[in-house]
C-alpha cells in the first residue's frame, strides 16, 4: 500500500521551475532514496512535503489525505518528521529540552494547570521527562542530557536531531543528507542506525544523500532528480547502470 | 520521601522570606520610616519589575522585538481609571479591566504584526504604540492631551507587592513548562519549531497577550499611585526605557529583568540630585555594560534555588 503518493508536483520561484511534474511513491515501511546533482531540487521537494514551501500545483497524498499546502505543524501532526541538511537544533537549549519540545503537541495539561502548578502539571511533566529520557537512551545521549545542544560534537548533534524527529512519533521520517560531514566510519554506523530505526519504529524513510555508498547500501528503491524532474527510478542496481543518471552526474560523452 | 520533604521546607522558607520582606516594608511605611520620595521609589521599582519581566517574555523568551510596551501600559491605565474614577467600581475591578483591555489590545495588535520578523516587527509595534497614544490624545472622554486627573490613590504596598509576585510567578511558571519550551523554541529556530508540530504564530500571540496583560497591570498600578495620567507619559521613550532594562538584565532571564529594573530605578533616583549630568552618567553606565557584557548582566541564566544552594555551600 502506498503511504506517500506525489503526483505532478510543481514549484517555481519567480520564473524558475525548481520542481516540475514530480511524481513519486513511497510504500509503508519502505526505505527510498532521492538523489541528484547539486541544485537538482531535492531539498525543495522535502520542503514541499513538510509544508515549509507551498506547492504551485500537484498533490501530495499522505496516508490517504492530501497534505499539499498545509502548515508545517499540521503536517507534523499527521505523522511526518524530518531532519535538516544543515542541522537545526534548538542550539541554546539542553539536549533533553530539545527532545521534550517534540512532545509538546501531545501535552496533556493546559495553561491553567501550568500557571497554578496543579498535580496534573507535575504528572504531565514527569511523563514528558521519562519519554524524553527513553529517546536519549536509544541514541546513547543520556549522559549528555543537561549539556547545551550546540556544545555536542557533530555526530552527536546529528543523532540528537534524529532522536528529536522520532520523538514526534512519525509514520514517515525524512532524512536530508544525514551523512553530510561524516567520515566513512561514522557513515557506516549511521547506515546501521537507519536500518535499525526502520525495523524498531516501523517507519517509512525517505532519504536524500550524496554519499553513494550509503544510498546504494540501504535504499530499496532510488529516485534520481535532475533539474527538478525525475530522470530515473528503480532498484539500486538499475540506477547504477542507468545511462541518463551517469550523464547527469558526470556529463555527456563528447563525440 | 526525604526529597519531597526538603522541597516543601524550601518552599516554606521562601514564603517566609517573602512575607518578612513584605511586613518590614509595610511596617516602615506605617510608622513613617519611609518618606514620600522613598515611597515613590519603591512603587516605581515594583512597576518597573512588572514591566521588565513582562516585556522579557516577549523580547527575551519569544525573541520577538517589541517596542510598544508602553502602549499596553496606557491601555491598562486608562481602562482601569474609567472603571474606578468614572464608574465608581472597586479597585479590583479596575485591575481586572486594565489587564483585560491590555490583553485584548495585545491580541488585536499581535495577530497582524507577529507575521513580521525582526526589525519589521519592531517598527510595527513602535507604530502601534504611538497609535494608542495618539488615539488617547484625541478622545475627550479621557481628557485628551491633558489626560485624566484627580485619580484616587488606591495603589497601596500590599497591592504592589502582590502584583509583582503574581507577575513573576505566572511568567516563571509559564516559561518552565511545556508551553514555555514551545515559546522558547520559536526564538531558537522557528522553522524547526514548526516542524516539531508547534503552531509558532499562536505561541507568539500567546506570549504577546500575556506580556501585554501584565503591562496593563503595571499601567493600573501607575495610574492609581501618581494621581494623574497623560498620553505622553506612555510614549515610545517609556517603551525604550523598558527595553533598556530587559537588555541590561539579559534577554531571556527573568531574574536579570528584575535585577535590571531595581538597578535602573535606584540609579534614576540616586542621580536626581545631579540633574545636569544625570543622563550622561546613565548613558555611560549603559555603554560600559554593553561593551563588557553585551549579553546583559545575567545573560540567559537565572538565579535559582540551586544557585543559592551553591552560594551557601549546600550539597545539592
Amino acid at each position: 500500500m502506498s503511504l506517500l503518493e506525489i503526483t505532478n508536483l510543481h514549484k517555481s520561484f519567480g520564473g524558475l521551475s525548481a520542481v516540475l511534474k514530480f511524481n513519486f511513491r513511497l510504500d509503508t515501511q519502505e526505505l527510498v532514496g532521492l538523489i541528484g546533482p547539486n541544485g537538482a531540487g531535492k531539498t525543495t521537494v522535502f520542503n514541499l512535503i513538510t509544508g515549509v514551501y507551498k506547492p504551485n500545483g500537484g498533490s501530495i497524498v499522505f496516508n490517504n489525505e492530501n497534505i499539499a499546502g498545509l502548515a508545517p505543524y499540521n503536517i507534523c501532526k499527521k505523522g511526518v518528521a524530518r531532519t535538516f541538511q544543515n542541522i537545526r537544533l534548538f542550539k541554546d537549549l539542553s539536549v533533553i529540552d530539545n527532545v521534550k519540545i517534540a512532545f509538546h503537541k501531545n501535552v496533556n495539561y493546559n495553561l491553567l494547570n501550568t500557571i497554578l502548578r496543579t498535580p496534573a502539571f507535575f504528572r504531565g511533566e514527569k511523563i514528558i521527562e521519562e519519554k524524553a529520557l527513553e529517546y536519549l537512551k536509544i541514541f546513547k545521549l543520556e549522559d549528555k542530557r543537561d549539556e547545551i545542544a550546540s556544545n555536542l560534537p557533530y555526530g552527536e548533534q546529528r543523532r540528537l536531531e534524529i532522536a528529536r524527529a522520532l520523538a514526534t512519533k512519525p509514520i514517515m521520517l525524512i532524512l536530508d543528507e544525514p551523512a553530510a560531514g561524516m567520515n566513512p566510519q561514522e557513515t557506516r554506523e549511521l547506515m546501521q542506525l537507519i536500518e535499525w530505526i526502520r525495523q524498531d519504529f516501523q517507519l517509512s524513510i525517505l532519504l536524500i544523500e550524496h554519499d553513494m555508498s550509503l544510498v546504494m547500501g540501504v535504499c530499496e528503491r532510488i529516485y534520481v532528480l535532475d533539474y527538478g524532474q525525475i530522470i530515473a527510478h528503480g532498484l539500486p542496481e538499475e540506477i547504477r547502470n542507468n545511462k541518463k543518471v551517469i550523464e547527469a552526474y558526470l556529463g555527456e560523452e563528447v563525440g | 520521601m526525604h526529597e519531597k520533604k526538603k522541597t516543601w521546607l524550601t518552599f516554606l522558607f521562601e514564603v517566609i522570606v517573602l512575607a518578612v520582606l513584605f511586613t518590614i516594608v509595610q511596617y516602615a511605611i506605617t510608622v513613617g520610616l519611609i518618606n514620600q520620595s522613598y515611597h515613590i521609589n519603591i512603587t516605581s521599582m515594583c512597576i518597573n519589575i512588572i514591566l521588565a519581566v513582562s516585556l522579557n517574555l516577549i523580547n527575551g523568551f519569544t525573541g520577538q522585538l517589541s517596542l510598544g510596551h508602553a502602549g499596553f501600559m496606557a491601555v491598562g491605565a486608562y481602562a482601569s481609571v474609567i472603571m474606578t474614577n468614572n464608574l465608581g467600581m472597586p479597585f479590583i475591578v479596575g485591575i481586572l479591566a486594565g489587564c483585560l483591555a491590555a490583553g485584548i489590545a495585545g491580541f488585536l495588535i499581535g495577530v497582524p504584526t507577529l507575521r513580521l520578523k525582526g526589525d519589521y516587527l519592531a517598527i510595527a509595534t513602535l507604530g502601534f504604540g504611538e497609535i494608542i497614544r495618539v488615539v488617547l490624545q484625541n478622545i475627550d472622554y479621557v481628557g485628551g492631551p491633558a489626560g485624566m486627573v484627580g485619580i484616587t490613590r488606591l495603589t497601596s504596598w500590599p497591592w504592589l507587592y502582590a502584583s509583582t509576585i503574581v507577575t513573576i510567578l505566572v511568567i516563571v511558571n509559564l516559561i518552565n513548562s511545556s508551553y514555555g519550551r514551545a515559546i522558547i523554541s520559536v526564538r531558537e529556530d522557528e522553522i524547526a519549531s514548526e516542524l516539531m508540530g508547534i503552531n509558532t504564530t499562536s505561541y507568539k500571540v500567546l506570549a504577546f497577550v500575556v506580556g501585554a496583560m501584565f503591562a496593563g497591570l503595571a499601567g493600573v498600578l501607575y495610574a492609581h499611585f501618581f494621581y494623574i495620567i497623560k498620553p505622553e507619559t506612555f510614549g515610545f521613550l517609556k517603551s525604550f526605557d523598558i527595553v533598556v532594562m530587559v537588555v541590561l538584565g539579559g534577554l531571556g532571564s527573568t531574574t536579570g529583568a528584575v535585577i535590571a529594573a531595581i538597578f535602573i530605578t535606584f540609579l534614576t533616583f540616586a542621580l536626581q540630585k545631579y540633574a545636569a549630568v544625570r543622563m550622561i552618567i546613565y548613558s555611560l553606565i549603559l555603554i560600559i555594560v554593553m561593551i563588557y557584557r553585551p549579553q546583559g548582566v545575567m545573560g540567559s541564566k537565572e538565579l535559582t534555588r540551586k544557585t543559592f544552594a551553591r552560594i551557601w555551600g549546600g550539597k545539592k
